[in-house]
């Protein structure tokens, strides 16, 4: 039906006339540029100004179950941003999305930066290799979390038994059942999965840079980690920072994995703002606190955006 | 000309609106105002959407409505989506003219004024198991009926036991006793549940209440000697540490495994547990810390309710239907085909007659309480509590005695 709206409009625009006195045409143009931009706007507001907004003031209401029966939800102000700061586990949370996000990062980054620059040389069979390494990120999240919590497990997972067979380990490692542990199992989990992604980036990135650049450069007697330094990563730092601040995004509000792996536990050990939130709205069924996590979460994500958006708009300056 | 351009605008201002005005009353369509016998059908949600129960349940469904001269639109959705489903439906104002809630839950939806009490069109909860009353009653009305109930005792394995000559445990000691004698490697003495939901929560209130425990306050002995029979399970071995992560269904896969000779569960396991004839088991209530305590297990099962209708008469409709489905005929049709236990009190020793495998169950159903019962539905917060301190001692964060003050922020 939208697109009906777009092309009708549009149709009828084309054949409307041109031959006009100067401020009518004028008048017309604008009407024309709005009405261009008509179903955009409309679509916006209605798919992203409309969750922020209402995300926003919900926030600032007691939102309950009640609510949604009666429609009353009482304006109480900051109180909601109150309790869940002051929460005995906000501080955990926000330790733990912060090791969550920056190992998850740190060695998907380096890892798959590792593979991409092992995959640029070609070799046989490196296509099919580098398409197997695409699987990760095919699985549902549900099913490839179900695989990893049974691999996980500390009497019968394989991961333990193989550990043990090698003779690596004495005593079978309580992956998900130890709070000392279980963020570390939920962060490699998370670090296998993120990798196809950043390989797939960072190959394109590396597939982009010329020939010539190496061949040039080798003549100046920059090769291997040389060449790596002055001309790979100085022609990948683009790629790089979309994929560092995208990964960032994503990463920080991670859900799914850590609810299959471990959901939030064993003893609040894995629960980071995003589970926080998830817990508070429809578990505990209290969404104004829960909208004001997700918000929290949502203003740590816009100051990496806007951190990336300047450095990109420096780049462009130089 | 001019006209043209303005045609355009309009034709584009009108399908915006058109499409808004589509999306506005999608689902809304209300029905003619009915009355009597003209209600002809009734539309139903419940959670039942797997087999064996989807269609079992179908069955008694079905034989109401014949009875009552009306066809129904049942819906089924996942068992975890259905509060969500009834809160989407609440504020589109397209709730189900019957309404299937979890016991636990009748409380916190009828406190928010969406369902209509059933006194006032004929129903009653006489003869019904004082704790199950009391879990579907809000400030003295009556919410809704369960049919039938369920609750959680201790299956064993028979063969581990006669191989390891031990008897099935009566007491706290004689289970960690037994537990103990059972494990060998490759093997627990008992699997049960202690993961970070409510689900933990209702796996421990069979020792917290058994031992004297109360929700209304946790800080007790009774409760934190509840709590110290999971830790020396756990601690000593008898039980695998992963029980912090398992769900109820977690542990039937380790008993029909054969990596657990015991285990904590409900007879909704049982037909999984058919489906291996090869493991033979038996189930007995769950055990006492001292002798002369009466078991109190929680009782489990899901309530039919009748959400508030402006139709008068589709409403009391609604209320006959959940009448038909709490007749003695369908409690017991229902408890013998699903493994489950008629909440009439009058039913149970010829209840018991028919299906002797599920004797512990009733015995235990008998004397048990409803979660909701004592706080209603404040209780969510209290499972909280329970659960976060069953977490912290099996992880050795602390002690079952500081446990629940640590749980509960104190």
């Amino acid at each position: 039906m939208a697109q009906a709206t777009i092309t009708r409009t549009t149709d009828a625009r084309g054949t409307g006339p041109v031959r006009r006195s100067r401020g009518r045409r004028h008048r017309g143009e604008d009407l024309t540029k709005i009405l261009f931009v008509l179903p955009a706007a409309v679509a916006m507001v209605a798919l992203f100004g409309y969750p922020v907004v209402k995300n926003l003031l919900m926030s600032l209401q007691d939102y309950g179950l009640r609510t949604f029966f009666t429609g009353a939800a009482p304006w109480v102000g900051l109180k909601n941003y109150s309790t869940v700061v002051t929460d005995n586990l906000f501080s955990d949370a926000m330790v733990n999305t912060a090791l969550f996000t920056i190992g998850s990062i740190a060695f998907q980054f380096v890892i798959g930066l590792a593979l991409a620059l092992f995959f640029h040389r070609r070799f046989p069979l490196s296509g099919v290799l580098r398409s197997l390494l695409l699987l990760p990120w095919l699985l549902p999240l549900i099913v490839s979390s179900a695989t990893w919590r049974s691999i996980l497990e500390q009497d019968s997972g394989i991961l333990n038994r193989t550990l043990s067979w090698l003779h690596l380990i004495n005593e079978p490692v309580p992956w998900l059942n130890s709070p000392s542990v279980a963020l570390i199992a939920v962060i490699g989990v998370n670090i296998w999965i993120g990798i196809p992604f950043n390989v797939t980036l960072l190959y394109s990135g590396l597939a982009e840079i010329p020939d010539e650049l190496y061949e040039a450069g080798q003549l100046d007697g920059a090769t291997g980690w040389r060449a790596f330094w002055f001309i790979t990563w100085p022609n990948l730092r683009a790629v790089a920072s979309v994929l560092l601040m995208l990964g960032v995004v994503y990463t920080i509000k991670v859900l799914d994995i850590i609810l299959g792996l471990t959901g939030g536990g064993p003893a609040n050990a894995t629960q980071t703002l995003a589970t926080q939130s998830y817990e508070r709205s429809f578990i505990d069924f209290k969404f104004g606190e829960g909208a004001a996590l997700s918000n929290i979460l949502i203003a740590i994500s816009f100051l990496f955006a806007i951190f990336y958006l300047r450095s990109t708009r420096r780049a462009i300056d130089e | 000309m001019i006209s043209k351009r303005i045609a355009a605008v309009l034709a584009g201002a009108t399908t915006v609106s058109l499409v808004l005005a589509a999306c506005g009353s999608n689902g809304e369509d209300s029905s003619p105002a009915s009355s009597g016998d003209s209600v002809k059908s009734l539309t139903i949600l419940d959670y039942y959407n797997n087999d064996p129960d989807k269609s079992l349940v179908q069955k008694g469904l079905d034989s109401c409505a014949s009875q009552l001269g009306i066809t129904i639109q049942r819906e089924t959705v996942p068992g975890d989506t259905l509060i969500q489903k009834v809160l989407q439906q609440a504020s589109s104002k397209t709730l189900p003219d019957v309404l299937m809630l979890d016991n636990p839950d009748v409380q916190q939806i009828a406190a928010t004024g969406a369902l209509a009490p059933l006194n006032d069109m004929g129903l009653s909860g006489d003869g019904v198991i004082q704790g199950m009353v009391d879990a579907t009653s809000y400030q003295g009305k009556l919410y809704g009926l369960a049919p039938v109930t369920n609750t959680i005792a201790l299956f064993y394995n028979t063969q581990m036991l006669q191989e390891a000559g031990v008897q099935p445990p009566k007491t706290w000691d004689e289970l960690k006793a037994a537990a103990k004698k059972l494990t060998k490697p490759g093997r627990y003495g008992i699997a049960f549940n202690a993961n970070a939901t409510y689900e933990g929560s209702w796996q421990f209130l069979p020792a917290m209440w058994t031992n004297g425990g109360d929700e209304t306050d946790l800080n007790t002995p009774q409760v934190s000697e509840a709590l110290q029979l999971w830790v020396d399970l756990v601690q000593s071995g008898s039980a695998s540490k992963s029980v912090i992560n398992w769900t109820q269904g977690d542990a039937k896969d380790q008993f029909v495994a054969g990596k657990a000779a015991m285990m904590v569960n409900g007879p909704w396991q049982i037909p999984a547990l058919e489906k291996t004839p090869n493991v033979k088991w038996e189930v007995v209530t769950f055990p006492l810390n001292k002798p002369d305590q009466t078991p109190v297990a929680p009782l489990g099962g899901e309530a039919w309710t009748v959400p508030l209708n402006k139709d008068q008469a589709k409403q009391q409709k609604a209320a006959d239907f959940v009448k038909c489905l709490n007749s003695d005929e369908n409690e017991l049709a229902w408890a013998k085909a699903r493994f489950t236990i008629p909440t009439k009190t009058a039913l149970l020793d010829q209840y018991v007659k028919e299906v002797p495998s599920m004797k512990a169950f009733t015995e235990q159903v008998k004397t048990a309480r409803s979660r909701t019962g004592k706080l209603g539905e404040k209780w969510p917060e209290a499972a909280k509590v329970i659960y976060q301190a069953i977490q912290l001692a099996l992880t050795g964060k602390a002690s079952a005695q500081d446990a629940f003050k640590q749980a509960s922020g104190g």
